[in-house]
């Protein structure tokens, strides 16, 4: 390495080092970015002794401001939900029954529900609320114990055939395979699915009207009060081929669902069953 | 032999601008207080929008994701408006530095700008350079710290009101100006004043040429963007050389008075030829052409040159003409561009709707069975109403006779969308079972709405899906 020396060309002094003949002269970086770069080496310790920053063996270290982003997304929360009081307030006391689908607290309501939903719901009846085989369609337009608003919150609230909650909604469906002969069951299953326009001389229409029209209704339009199905719609909760008919009719079929009354807050319940009334289904 | 300082930092050597009058100093007056103008002005112009709507002609609403521009109101959705003037303004750099060099450093960039007016309050305080070089380089007395206290202050306050009128372009100008008289302005207006007052006091008082020569990147570009017949400041070596006395007959023109030196904002000698630090902003070529008047000597030792002009030019032949330098392929290449999206834009401007929706089919389920079997879509939908007022907006779908269009929460098939909003709402499009486009997998349709107060109407494509292959 050789000495710095001053090139004659541009009069400016050289690094001293060289290399093929080319050397490197010294074009002197300001001051001031030295020191800019030392600031930013002590606001860097600094950073860290004030934010969590130190790893250690378990955790890190807290820092002096006692910053977390845990406490941050607890602080947001707490403020969304100071700001949501007054709506809550005046959801709790809404009437379902005269919800005016317009207003802000309609929207608030959807909103809300929609998370709760995807939190609580979606697990049995799908995120996009199409359900799936035993888990009910909540888009469609065909309900077990009515799609008013009130009877969805109802439904909700003290959720279905659940044992904890003496006002649950519960059907009963006797096991016909105990009760029946298999030809019969056959039949059954043969007649059905031709409710809509049933030929009333069958052998099959005689066994409904003697143990299915009870509950299902003369002429098969279910029975909300009891929560029987309709039988003569175009939707099968757990499915219209003879195979799943056969199924149902001899073992009988019992969806459960918890009473979210006692899960969830008063406004989420409303919420929840507001956003599921407003998907398209509701009447 | 060793140099006697080698270290790798160096301190910033001070610089004191001499005042020079000419020709190219009355233009950067004119452009320092059009463009200062404008920038403290423009919030508080006023623009009649209707009730609704803020009345500030330049406004950027962040929190309701506005920008207001006179008679031009952007939505976040038509981002690209920005990012067609940014093209634009990138354009521009292109053609005005392949043109004329660094014209932007040396006539309006805002670190330009506000250094000449620190400067110029420098100078009104402290005396001319001689005078600057002495309080400098005496030692402090009262009367020294008297006189930078008041400089400072008066940077200051130059640096609030370049700050507060900043803040002025993000929200309602009287309003917020009366908030701070008051005390009552958000913490978010006080702290982005005490930042942007810090910014420019520090940049445009103490740092200055250090901001172009080692912070700004543009100096590096401009390289790419130059070419030689580019018009820059240079020096006619040729005219000049050698340097000596007046009265020297065997010198050349250049008494070497130093004169240049003396005005230049960055410090440099222009007879070092062209060098980095350059920001073109010509003092050096009026303070040249005073001296020159003086003794009798064309102007025009120093001036705006094309590198491609000097061997004519030393050649005894005339230079090419100015225009020749400024339209060129490349310039005029440029300015197609250049205009091509200016156009572009004014042509999305005007064929903008004042009405919009965007549809968002839900696909989860792409479709539902009702009870009687038929077939329901839903739809999510976002109507856009730009006008001053509300308005009501009716929704049909077409593409098929058999599908029927509801939608959510209203038995009607229109609904009031609140001005300068959008309005989001769930629609369901049924058919009955067993048509063909039940049966089809996917099959186009078109959402309309119309504006029921004036007609004006606007749609959207999108697609119905039927069972398919399933059934």
């Amino acid at each position: 390495m050789d000495e710095p020396r001053i090139d004659q060309l541009t009069g400016r002094p050289t690094m001293g080092h060289e290399f093929d003949g080319i050397e490197e002269l010294n074009t002197p970086m300001p001051r001031w970015w030295l020191w800019t770069f030392y600031l930013t080496i002590i606001w860097g310790i600094g950073y860290t002794i004030a934010y969590p920053a130190w790893p250690m063996v378990s955790g890190a270290t807290a820092g002096l401001l006692g910053y977390s982003t845990r406490g941050e997304v607890i602080a947001d929360i707490a403020d969304h939900e100071a700001s949501n009081a007054a709506l809550v307030t005046e959801l709790n006391a809404a009437d379902l029954a005269a919800f005016d689908p317009q207003s802000d607290l309609h929207r608030y309501a959807v909103a809300r529900g929609a998370s709760v939903f995807r939190a609580q719901c979606s697990q049995c009846h799908g995120s996009g609320a199409a359900g799936a085989v035993g888990y009910p369609n909540l888009l469609d337009n065909d309900w077990l114990w009515g799609g008013t608003l009130e009877e969805v919150a109802y439904s909700v609230r003290h959720g279905i055939r659940n044992e904890t909650d003496g006002d649950a909604r519960y059907s009963q469906m006797p096991a016909f395979g105990d009760m029946l002969e298999s030809s019969e069951i056959e039949a059954l299953v043969a007649f059905v699915p031709t409710l809509a326009d049933a030929d009333w001389d069958s052998a099959g229409a005689v066994l409904y009207a003697d143990n299915c029209a009870s509950c299902h209704g003369e002429r098969g339009l279910g029975d909300r009060s009891m929560g029987a199905p309709n039988l003569a719609d175009a939707i099968w909760l757990y499915g219209g081929d003879s195979a799943s008919l056969t199924e149902t009719i001899s073992n009988a079929r019992f969806g459960v669902m918890p009473a979210w009354g006692q899960r969830l807050s008063e406004e989420d319940v409303r919420a929840v069953s507001t956003y599921v009334h407003s998907l398209g289904g509701g009447e | 032999m060793t140099t006697q300082n080698n270290s790798l930092y160096a301190a910033r050597e001070p610089i004191f601008p001499k005042r020079v009058y000419g020709t190219f100093r009355n233009l950067k007056w004119a452009i320092m207080a059009v463009t200062l103008g404008i920038y403290y002005l423009v919030p508080w112009l006023r623009w009649d929008r209707g009730l609704n709507l803020p009345d500030q002609a330049v406004l950027i609403d962040l929190a309701n994701r506005r920008f207001y521009f006179f008679w031009i109101e952007i939505w976040p959705h038509e981002f690209y408006f920005v990012a067609g003037l940014l093209i634009m303004a990138g354009l521009g750099l292109f053609l005005f530095t392949s043109a004329l060099g660094r014209v932007w450093c040396g006539y309006t960039c805002p670190q330009t700008v506000w250094t000449d007016l620190f400067i110029l309050v420098e100078r009104w305080i402290e005396g001319d350079r001689n005078a600057r070089i002495r309080l400098h380089r005496a030692t402090w007395t009262p009367r020294k710290a008297t006189l930078r206290l008041f400089k400072w202050t008066v940077w200051a306050l130059i640096g609030v009101a370049t700050a507060g009128a900043w803040v002025f372009y993000f929200a309602d100008a009287p309003t917020l100006a009366n908030q701070f008289l008051t005390l009552t302005a958000p913490a978010v207006a006080w702290t982005t004043v005490a930042i942007l007052t810090a910014t420019t006091v520090v940049l445009g008082g103490f740092m200055r040429e250090q901001v172009c020569i080692y912070m700004c990147p543009w100096p590096r570009i401009q390289g790419a963007m130059m070419d030689d017949s580019t018009l820059t400041v240079a020096y006619r070596d040729w005219r000049g050389e050698p340097r000596g006395k007046a009265r020297d007959a065997t010198a050349g023109d250049c008494v070497d008075c130093n004169a240049c030196v003396a005005v230049c904002p960055m410090g440099i000698d222009i007879r070092d030829g062209q060098q980095m630090e350059c920001i073109t902003c010509a003092l050096c070529i009026d303070a040249c052409d005073d001296i020159m008047g003086k003794l009798g000597r064309d102007r025009g030792l120093i001036d705006y040159l094309a590198l491609s002009d000097a061997p004519a030019e030393q050649a005894g032949k005339k230079p090419r003409p100015i225009w020749t330098h400024i339209l060129r392929p490349r310039t005029i290449l440029y300015s197609i561009i250049w205009a091509a999206f200016g156009f572009a834009m004014m042509y999305a401007l005007f064929i903008r709707p004042e009405i919009e929706l965007t549809v968002a089919p839900v696909r989860n389920p792409t479709f539902v069975i009702l009870s009687d079997g038929s077939i329901r879509n839903a739809y999510e939908i976002r109507l856009r109403n730009k006008h001053g007022e509300p308005r009501q907006f009716g929704i049909h779908v077409t593409g098929d006779l058999a599908l029927r269009i509801e939608l959510e929460g209203t038995p009607y098939e229109s609904v009031e969308v609140a001005p300068d909003a959008t309005h989001r709402l769930r629609v369901y499009v049924t058919t009955p079972p067993g048509g063909e486009i039940a049966q089809t997998d996917e099959s186009p349709i078109r959402f309309w709405i119309e504006d029921l107060g004036n007609g004006e109407r606007a749609f959207v494509n999108t697609v119905f899906n039927g069972t398919g292959a399933q059934q």
